[in-house]
This record gives C-alpha cells, sequence and structure tokens, in this order.
C-alpha cells in the first residue's frame, strides 16, 4: 500500500510539473520537452496499473503504442518548429503571434 | 531492496522531470529528461516488464534525444541574445514550481487518499507480450504502421517545403 501512494504521488507529480511547465513556457522546444514529461507520467501510471492488475503483457503492449506515437509526434513537431523558425526567425510564442498579425 | 531501489528511481525520476523545467539551458534541461527516461527505464524493468523498458531506454532516451539535439542546433536557440535573455527571466516563474510540488507531496501524505484498484491475486497463464501484441492488438499495430507512415510523410513535406522557399 505505501508502494502505490509513492507511485500514486509520482504520477501526480510528473502531471503537476509536466502542465505548470506546459502553461508557463512560451518556447516551442521547452512546449515539446513539458509534453515528454508529461508522457513519462502515462507511461508510470500504464505499467504500474498493469503490474497491479495482473495484466502487464497488455501494459507493454500499450506502453510500446505509446511510445510510438510520442516520437512520431516528436519529429513531425521538431520538423514544423524548425519550419516556423526559417519563416519567422523565432521560437517565442508571443513573437510568432505578432509576426503573424 | 528492491523496494528501496525502486523509491529511489522514483525520486530520480521527480528530481529530473523538476530539473527539466528549471534548468536555464536547452540542452542540459534535455541530459536531465534522458536522466529521467533512464530512471523509468529502471522502474519498468523493476516492474517485470523488460520489453517496454527496451523501447523506452532506446526510443525515449535515445532517439527522442537526439530529435531534440538536433532541433536545438538547427534553430540555434542557445546562441540568440534573446533567447538568453528570455532565460533569465524564466527562474522568476520557475521558482514557484519546487515549492507546489512539496506542498502538493505534504498534501496527499496527510490526506493519504484511498485508492481502490483492482489487485491481481494468483493470475491463471498471463499472455505473452508477443500473443498479446500480434493476437489480442493486431489493430493497434495497423494503427502504429499509419501513424508512422503520416510522421515520415508529415516530415518529407516540411523540408520539401522549406526547400522550395
Amino acid at each position: 500500500m505505501i508502494m502505490l501512494n509513492i507511485v500514486f504521488i509520482t504520477v501526480v507529480l510528473l502531471y503537476i510539473i509536466g502542465f505548470y511547465y506546459l502553461i508557463t513556457t512560451h518556447n516551442l522546444i521547452r512546449i515539446l520537452i513539458a509534453l515528454e514529461v508529461l508522457t513519462k507520467g502515462v507511461t508510470l501510471t500504464l505499467i504500474y496499473v498493469g503490474k497491479l492488475t495482473g495484466q502487464m503483457a497488455a501494459a507493454q503492449s500499450m506502453v510500446i503504442t505509446l511510445i510510438i506515437i510520442e516520437v512520431v509526434v516528436m519529429a513531425t513537431a521538431a520538423g514544423i518548429i524548425i519550419g516556423i523558425f526559417r519563416s519567422t526567425d523565432s521560437l517565442d510564442v508571443r513573437d510568432i503571434l505578432k509576426k503573424e498579425e | 531492496m528492491n523496494d528501496i531501489c525502486i523509491y529511489i528511481v522514483l525520486g530520480i525520476l521527480v528530481f529530473s522531470s523538476l530539473l527539466t523545467a528549471m534548468i536555464r539551458n536547452a540542452l542540459k534541461a534535455v541530459i536531465a529528461l534522458v536522466v529521467a527516461s533512464a530512471s523509468l527505464t529502471i522502474f519498468i524493468f523493476l516492474m517485470g516488464a523488460p520489453l517496454a523498458a527496451v523501447f523506452e531506454l532506446s526510443v525515449c532516451a535515445g532517439l527522442i534525444t537526439a530529435i531534440f539535439i538536433s532541433t536545438i542546433s538547427l534553430t540555434h536557440y542557445q546562441a540568440s541574445p534573446k533567447g538568453s535573455s528570455v532565460a533569465r527571466k524564466r527562474i522568476a516563474r520557475y521558482i514557484y514550481l519546487p515549492v507546489i510540488v512539496f506542498i502538493v507531496i505534504v498534501i496527499i501524505l496527510f490526506v493519504k487518499p484511498a485508492i481502490n484498484i483492482m489487485v491481481a491475486g494468483n493470475v491463471v497463464q498471463e499472455p505473452s507480450v508477443q500473443h498479446v501484441i500480434w493476437n489480442s492488438r493486431m489493430l493497434d499495430l495497423a494503427g502504429q504502421i499509419v501513424i508512422i507512415l503520416a510522421g515520415v510523410f508529415g516530415v518529407v513535406i516540411l523540408f520539401k517545403e522549406g526547400l522550395k522557399k
């Protein structure tokens, strides 16, 4: 039960750190890093729930699917960020929005 | 002994995630993210999921880090003077994060939430990961193939447009 609480606390903390980071940052690369932190929390949840429910094989297959989706999203988002930087010469969301106006 | 290892690994995971948010230098933040990935890999391995652990280590700690470092070097994020002035301001924003984390830990420890999760008893015979992936969740594989192709085509089109300009 102690272990369940510790893992629960860790998951909540990862979500808080990820969301706080996502809300406060204005840099596009850092937004991606915040998404990565949030994904760590999701992976932790899936693995531990798989352990608790005794369905580790299903949990592992879901984690593998999550990782594949994550890497595709990161690669595409990185390409979009590089494209935005080439056209606006900035990674700050506020600058980019100002330039669009 | 195993439990102590798990607590240490989870502590490193939270601390490195916190560092990822708070470190000013983007490259160092990515390195902190690698430490978080590595500690999560150890946790997954200790939970008895070696296949997922290998994926986490090779893809999240390896490939995604390479993507981040390439993006940082291609955008010259560190070199721009404006980037460093923005970086100074962000310390003031993130100084509250450790305080929030500490308060949440205290609240959860004092409130002690009743978490009702069905804990497995004696599982008769769990199917292997290979069986689950290739038989039970075959549609997931089709979805993964489509997502990978969509990502590849997306990146190709993005760089094609960039070359045209």
